[in-house]
C-alpha cells in the first residue's frame, strides 16, 4: 500500500507529503521520481508548482510522462494545482501542450473580467481562501458545500463541463476548480494548505475506492 | 467570494519567538511551532515568520522551525528575514515555506526579485516594503528598521517589484509600526490601487476596527498583526467575527 507523490523537481513537495502522512499511514507515503515506484504504487498524487511549461519540460526530462499517464488510467489519482492544469489539453501559459487526459484549455484570468460586484479590481494571482461549490463526489465526503480552500494561481480552466467538473469557484468569472472522472480527481486549490477541510479531502482520497 | 485574509506575524530569533506572547494554556509561549498551531486552531488564514536573527551562524535554525511547522500546521506559511540570494529562497521553500519575503536585498539588488520569481514562480515571492511618510501623500522606502531612507517612492517601488515578478506585497508603515494607532490607510490604499497583485497591510494595529479599516478603507487584500494576537487581547476568530459583522468576506 504505497501512495506515490510524484517529484519532477518543481518545488516543494514536503507540505503535500506531510499532509498525506497526517491522514494516512506515514510509512505508505513516498516522494518519488522513479517511474517504477509510480507504477507499483497503489495511489498516485500529482502536484505541481510554478509555470506549466517548466513543469511539462521537467516531467519529460525525468521520463515520467508515461508513468503519469498509466497511473491516470487505472489507479486512484489526485492532481493538485499545476498538477490539475497539466491534465488538460493545453495551457495559454507559454502556449504549451498538456497531457490531454481531460478536454479543455487552461487560460489566464481575463483582465477585463477582474472586477467584483462592487466594481473593485480583483488581484491576480487569485490568492487566498475561496468558496468551492461542489458537484456530488466521494472526495467531498464530510466537507460542507461552499467550504473554502486555499488557492494561489493566475491560470485556470474556464469551461465548466457537466460530468467532469466536480467543483466550481467564482473569481471574476466561474471556473472549474475540481474535476473528476473514474479514478481521477484533480483540484486547482491546495488541499495540503487548506486546514481541516483540506486534510479531510486528502483523507477521503486515501480511503477512496473508485 | 475570495475572503480577506488575517495573518498573525511572529518575530523569531535563534529559534524563539520574541516580543513575547502570553497565550493561556501554552506549555511554552516562546515556541514558534506551538504558537503557529494555536493560530491555526483559531482560524488564521496564513502565518508569517520573520527571522530577525542577527548572527549569520544561527541562520539555519529557521530552516528547522519551518520544517517542523510544515509537518504540523496545514495553512500557508510565509518566511522572511535575511533572504539575500535565490539559494536562500530555495532553501526556505524546500524546508516547507510556501512564500518567501524579501526586503533590503530587493532594494539593493532588484534583479533578485526577477531571478527568484523566474526560478520558483511569482506566487512564492513576497516583497516587503517598509515605508515612511516624507511629505503629505508621499512615502519613501526605508531599510534597516526605518533608519535608512533609500529615496525610492513607495508606490513607484511597489509597481516596479510587481513588474519584476513579485506575487504579493507586504506593506509596513514605519510611522505606525508599534503605535497601535491603526494602519496608514492612505499609504495602503495608494499602493493597493497602484498594483494588480495582492497587498498585505501591516504596522499599527491596536484594535479590531483597525483591521476592518485596512480592508475597507485601505483596500488591502490581507491584514497582518502581531501584538493584538500575541498578548491574547483578541483571538483571530474574534477578529474575523468582527470583520464579518461589518460586511467583510472572511473565512469563518
Amino acid at each position: 500500500m504505497t501512495i506515490a507523490v510524484i517529484d519532477y523537481g518543481m518545488g516543494n513537495l514536503r507540505s503535500v507529503s506531510k499532509a498525506l502522512e497526517h491522514v494516512a499511514d506515514s510509512e505508505a507515503v513516498v516522494v518519488t521520481a522513479d517511474p517504477a515506484v509510480v507504477a507499483a504504487a497503489e495511489r498516485v498524487v500529482f502536484p505541481g508548482q510554478g509555470a506549466m511549461p517548466d513543469c511539462m519540460r521537467e516531467l519529460d526530462a525525468r521520463n515520467l510522462r508515461e508513468a503519469v499517464l498509466a497511473a491516470a488510467k487505472n489507479k486512484p489519482f489526485l492532481g493538485i494545482c499545476v498538477g490539475e492544469q497539466m491534465l488538460f489539453e493545453r495551457s495559454e501559459e507559454g502556449d504549451v501542450a498538456g497531457l490531454g487526459v481531460f478536454p479543455g484549455v487552461v487560460r489566464r484570468f481575463p483582465e477585463a473580467q477582474m472586477v467584483d460586484a462592487s466594481g473593485a479590481r480583483l488581484k491576480v494571482p487569485h490568492m487566498g481562501w475561496n468558496e468551492v461549490r461542489q458537484a456530488p463526489h466521494a472526495l467531498w465526503s464530510g466537507i460542507a458545500d461552499g467550504s473554502r480552500f486555499y488557492f494561489v494561481h493566475s491560470y485556470c480552466v474556464q469551461t465548466i463541463t457537466p460530468g467532469l467538473t466536480t467543483g466550481t469557484t467564482v473569481y471574476g468569472l466561474p471556473f472549474t476548480c475540481a474535476v473528476g472522472r473514474d479514478n481521477i480527481f484533480a483540484v486547482q486549490f491546495h488541499p495540503e494548505k487548506s486546514a481541516r477541510d483540506g486534510l479531510q479531502l486528502l483523507k477521503n482520497f486515501v480511503e477512496w475506492r473508485p | 467570494m475570495l475572503a480577506k485574509r488575517i495573518i498573525p506575524c511572529l518575530d523569531v530569533t535563534a529559534g524563539r519567538v520574541v516580543k513575547g506572547t502570553n497565550f493561556v494554556g501554552l506549555r511554552d509561549a516562546g515556541d514558534p511551532i506551538e504558537i503557529a498551531r494555536r493560530y491555526n486552531e483559531q482560524g488564521a488564514d496564513e502565518v508569517t515568520f520573520l527571522d530577525i536573527t542577527a548572527s549569520s551562524d544561527q541562520r539555519d535554525i529557521i530552516l528547522h522551525i519551518v520544517e517542523a511547522c510544515a509537518e504540523q500546521v496545514f495553512i500557508p506559511l510565509t518566511v522572511g528575514g535575511g533572504v539575500r540570494k535565490v539559494e536562500d529562497v530555495r532553501r526556505l521553500l524546500n524546508a516547507g515555506a510556501d512564500k518567501v519575503s524579501m526586503n533590503t536585498a530587493a532594494v539593493q539588488n532588484p534583479d533578485l526579485v526577477f531571478d527568484a520569481s523566474s526560478k520558483v514562480g511569482s506566487q512564492c515571492i513576497v516583497v516587503a516594503i517598509d515605508a515612511k511618510q516624507v511629505a503629505p501623500g508621499k512615502w519613501h522606502v526605508f531599510t534597516h528598521g526605518g533608519r535608512n531612507d533609500t529615496g525610492l517612492d513607495a508606490i513607484e517601488w511597489a509597481k516596479k517589484v510587481e513588474a519584476l515578478g513579485a506575487g504579493e506585497i507586504l506593506l509596513t508603515s514605519m510611522d505606525r509600526d508599534g503605535t497601535k494607532n491603526g494602519f496608514d490607510l492612505p499609504l495602503t490604499r495608494g499602493v493597493s490601487d497602484a498594483v494588480g497583485i495582492p497587498v498585505i497591510a501591516s504596522g499599527g494595529v491596536g484594535n479590531l476596527q483597525h483591521l476592518a479599516d485596512g480592508v475597507s478603507e485601505g483596500r488591502a487584500d490581507a491584514v497582518l498583526a502581531a501584538s493584538i494576537f500575541h498578548f491574547g487581547e483578541y483571538t483571530v476568530r474574534q477578529a474575523k467575527e468582527y470583520m464579518a459583522a461589518r460586511g467583510i468576506e472572511v473565512r469563518l
